[in-house]
């Protein structure tokens, strides 16, 4: 048995039956990192020797006898752009090269609590702001299917060490689909939480009225155990809810009987790749032979929902980027003269292109005199979107679309074309717009055999119907019990 | 051709809050460069602001105490601008939902009451500061004020002179001291203003080209900026100069202001409302809350002292400016001294030795107690009103008791009519031409004798007392 294959309660099972040992786990899954990564790099940073030694500590408390939580000994990795306490973290960017942040992440903090033995940092697209991590300053992640092909982004370092076995399970972040896109990708769960649910606090902001952080995990199960663990209200977050807390796994019934399901038909028309059709097609299928009933409905701004989203999510992005200014910490160009030339030839070299352009945009829709003509109609599109979100979860208690329109992606396919880039963002963006909950499962694979996901939205904090969704849609489906196969260039299996 | 002045001011004013706005720093000032500092105040990678309640309860109490009506939703926005000692890159503020507006303070120059109205009070958070070598070769950023939170606290423009504009600082800073709200130490930057400024000629409507002068450090800044502004104004129209929109640096040593910026140049702050932040709710139950818990305020306390202690109007507006000289006063009359008695020596001789040492009502360094018996051995004649200076200049000094003073610098009174006549006696006999004189009806002579009497006492003798005396003792000789 290859320990680094199973799911995080695969191995609870068996640490509590004391058939393995924490250590054995995160050992397995280092080894593997260690063979898959000089083809995946999916790592920006490696922290394997306190993994371990995490890894020991829940092993002694195991051998005490004591009781251990579901993730505790599982071995986790972070998106790079959750601050660790005294590990780097850079977003991948050269703007923040050598930070080290002085404080951790709440759902850092959350993960160590757990016990959970954090592997490193994963790459991703510069500050989460792209769909396969090749904006990265460092590297490009490949996905683990097929590497000639993007993992999918922003939190492509998390869903394709996921996949690949080189970390059982990964927190990302979803602004636009950052968590949902890149799962799809790699045939992974991932999980966008109601906005407000997850605190923000230690997340390096990108657009902070669309940021939630989320699990990337290998089922569902997986995925409300991790959502349990960083669920809770945090006074250093003002937009985190405080709510009664929730078993999320109690949502794992398998029923779905008499549930009412909504087909978002736009985004079953034009431009979708046949496979992908088919398989979300044959999805709903599944849906309405478990007892669920079916029906379609059109989105009322769906097309306005994009770019209403790269207008919010760069106005707040131009604002939030602008303390990398080279004062205090991260890069500092080394030619100036004078504070402008210190903060333009800053942040002229710390940043890359798609970053400069977001912040371009942003800047742009905030200016005096294109305020009135972007940011507040692309708010009063957001107002629009909410309410049709409204009215639609008056009809369906949660409502189905494809990921993504297509699968993965050539390394290099799309980069030079921003626009095209963007659409892959199509499916996803309207939940982050409207703050709700969102999930994408594996449900088949493209004639290439690269994966599918598909999408399931639920109105603000439903974040139990979906999972219950899901996983009734994964008991009887069974995709995610395929593992990635990872070949070298030659086609051969390493 | 006369012109009028038109001046609205903008006035920030640090509150006295024991943490920052958006962190758990503490405000206090003075303390090392940065060490007031946490990863949320110097804009750490994702750090978010949590808003400190008690700047909202603060700013609700200026509101409410400068008559304005409270807003029940207030955002907050960011105001976007690269700056060291921003941060963040954005100060957080409160761009069209001000947490209270509509408010009014009355003022009264030359005895007649004048309203100025206050556009609107919002809450923001301050900068750092920039610390510049004495080399100039490099700048350094101290972060212990980045955070604290501010009111901003502007005006409609009904301010017509440098002697209302001061009226209504002086009222503007009893009110946040009565309240305690804030400190309002100008020299440690916790009040600070702007001055907006037009002229215009006499009976016109149309508002003058404005100018914004920054930088205005006190009171006697403001005065001095407001007039130099209006008459640099009035002569640019006069001589057909031109005047332009333009934001002006005041130059206090040099009396002088500067342009900093065209209207062109003005910048663009691309405000929008902060996505990490949430709404501040208030509820109508925390405003009545806020409302009882105001203190008397000057305008009442003033009134109250013109009918309970019979003081006039300008007396008591002297009094009550200063929240400590108020309660100072106070506590002098419930030590029994008079009320008049306190004011005279508060709004003069004290008044005149704090302003000699640049120092405030609180810097006083006697009670009022102290000040009481000092009145009381005057009262009573155990000193003369002369040696009552002398005592209080020495109790400014040492704070020690009046008595004390008094004996050790034997400044007791002679009232003793025994010993006064034996001196009289001996002046009367030293001085027959003086004598002669006063029968031959100079009045005048009088006045020398007693003057020889006070000096044979060394000037401790009681000089009613040696009037009295010396007249029946001339009087007995006719
Ligand atoms: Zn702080």
């Amino acid at each position: 048995m290859n320990y680094y294959d199973l799911t995080a309660h695969e191995i609870h099972e068996l640490l509590v039956k004391k058939e393995v040992t924490s250590v054995e786990v995160t050992n397995s899954v280092i080894e593997r990192a260690e063979k898959t990564e000089p083809y995946i790099e999916s790592y920006l940073e490696r922290t394997f020797e306190c993994a371990v030694n995490t890894a020991r500590k829940v092993d002694e408390k195991i051998a005490k006898g004591e009781d251990i939580s579901p993730l505790e000994g599982v071995p986790a990795a972070l998106k790079d752009n959750l601050c660790t306490k005294g590990v780097k973290t850079t977003c991948a960017s050269k703007m923040l090269e050598n930070f080290v942040p002085c404080y951790d992440a709440f759902v850092v903090k959350k993960i160590k609590e757990q016990n959970s033995p954090v592997l490193g940092k994963l790459n991703m697209d510069e500050f989460a702001m792209g769909s396969s991590t090749e904006t990265s300053y460092f590297k490009t992640t490949k996905n683990p299917y097929d590497i000639n092909k993007v993992p999918g982004g922003s939190s492509g370092g998390c869903a394709a060490a996921v996949c690949a076995g080189s970390a059982v399970y990964a927190l990302g972040s979803d602004t636009g689909g950052s968590i949902r896109q890149p799962a799809s990708f790699c045939g992974v769960v991932g999980l966008k939480p109601t906005y407000g649910l997850v605190s923000r606090f230690g997340c390096v902001a990108f657009a902070s009225s669309l940021d939630q952080i989320g699990p990337i995990t290998r089922d569902v199960t997986d995925c409300a155990n991790v959502l349990n663990s960083i669920v809770a209200h945090d006074e250093l977050d003002s937009t985190s809810l405080d709510i009664p807390k929730v078993d999320y796994t109690k949502a794992l019934t398998g029923d779905i009987r008499g549930m009412k399901i909504g087909i978002a038909a736009d985004y079953i028309q034009d431009g979708i790749n046949e496979d992908v059709k088919k398989a979300f097609l044959s999805a709903a299928e599944t849906f309405k032979a478990l007892g669920a009933q079916v029906g379609e409905y059109t989105m009322k701004a769906a097309k306005y929902a994009l770019p209403a989203y790269y207008i919010i999510s760069g106005a707040e992005a131009s604002s939030n980027l602008a303390r990398f200014d080279g004062i205090r910490y991260g890069y500092r160009s080394k030619k100036y003269e004078d504070l402008t030339e210190l903060y333009k030839n800053t942040r002229s070299e710390g940043f890359g292109a798609e970053v400069k352009r977001r912040i371009l945009v942003g800047t742009y829709a905030l200016s005096a005199g294109y305020y009135d003509a972007y940011y507040k109609k692309a708010q009063k599109i957001r107002t629009v979107i909410i309410n049709d979100f409204n009215e639609q979860f008056e009809k369906f208690d949660f409502i189905i679309t494809p990921t993504t329109l297509s699968t993965a992606f050539s390394i290099g396919e799309k980069i030079e074309n921003p626009l095209e880039m963007y659409l892959n963002d199509l499916c996803t963006v309207s939940v982050n717009i409207a703050g709700l909950p969102a999930i994408s499962i594996p449900c088949g694979f493209d004639s290439g055999g690269m994966p599918i996901g598909l999408h399931i939205i639920g109105k603000a904090l439903s974040e139990e119907t979906i999972l219950r969704a899901a996983y009734a849609f994964e008991q009887n489906t069974r995709f995610n019990k395929k593992r990635a196969i990872v070949k070298n260039k030659e086609g051969r299996e390493i | 051709m006369s012109y009028e002045t038109v001046i609205g001011l903008e006035i920030h004013a640090e509150l006295s809050t024991a943490t920052k706005m958006y962190c758990g720093c503490p405000t206090s000032f003075g303390s090392e460069p940065n060490m007031h500092c946490c990863p949320i105040c110097l804009a750490m990678p994702g750090t978010l602001p949590v808003l400190n309640k008690k700047a909202v309860e603060y700013a609700i109490k200026a509101g409410l105490a400068m008559n304005c009506s409270i807003t029940d939703m207030g955002k907050q926005d960011r105001k976007n601008y690269f700056y060291p000692d921003l941060p963040k890159a954005y100060q957080i503020s409160q761009l069209d939902t001000p947490i209270c507006v509509n408010g009014y303070i009355d003022i009264t120059p030359g005895g007649k009451t004048k309203r100025i109205r206050i556009n609107r009070i919002h809450i923001e958070e301050d900068a750092g500061k920039l610390l510049h070598d004495a080399a100039g070769s490099s700048t350094l950023v101290d972060y212990n004020r980045g955070g604290t939170p501010l009111i901003e606290i502007v005006t409609e423009p009904d301010i017509s002179s440098s002697e209302e504009a001061r009226l209504f600082l002086e009222s503007v800073k009893a009110i946040l001291q009565y309240i305690e709200v804030s400190d309002c130490k100008m020299e440690q930057g916790s009040l600070r203003c702007d001055v907006n400024i037009s002229v215009r000629k006499k009976g016109e409507n149309k508002l003058g080209t404005r100018t914004e002068m920054k930088n205005i450090n006190s009171f006697k800044a403001a005065v001095r900026a407001i007039d130099f502004e209006s008459n640099r104004h009035i002569e640019e129209i006069e001589y057909g100069g031109k005047l332009i929109q333009e934001t002006r640096r005041w130059d206090d040593a040099k009396g002088e202001s500067f342009s900093m910026r065209g209207k062109e140049e003005a910048q663009d702050y691309r405000y929008f409302p902060d996505p990490d932040l949430v709404y501040i709710a208030v509820s109508d139950e925390m405003i009545a809350q806020i409302k009882n818990s105001l203190p008397e305020l000057p305008a009442a306390r003033k009134e109250r002292y013109i009918g309970e202690y019979n003081l006039t109007p300008y007396d008591a507006e002297q009094i009550t400016n200063s929240k400590h000289l108020a309660d100072f006063f106070e506590e002098c009359i419930s030590c029994g001294a008079t009320p008049k008695t306190v004011c005279n020596w508060l709004i003069g001789d004290i008044a005149k030795t704090l302003n000699e040492k640049n120092a405030e009502p609180a810097d006083i360094p006697f009670s009022p107690a102290q000040l009481s018996k000092l009145i009381e051995l005057i009262e009573k004649g155990t000193i003369s009103n002369t040696a009552g200076k002398k005592v209080l200049s020495e109790m400014f000094e040492k704070a020690r008791n009046p008595e004390e003073i008094v004996k050790e610098l034997g400044l007791v009174q002679i009232s003793d009519e025994s010993a006064l006549l034996r001196i009289i006696t001996e002046v009367v006999s030293a001085n027959p031409k003086s004598v002669e004189d006063y029968k031959a009806g100079k009045d005048k002579a009088i006045g020398y004798l007693i003057g020889q009497a006070m000096r044979a006492t060394k000037g401790q003798g009681n000089p009613q007392i040696i009037a009295k005396l010396l007249k029946d003792e001339l009087d007995k000789n006719i």
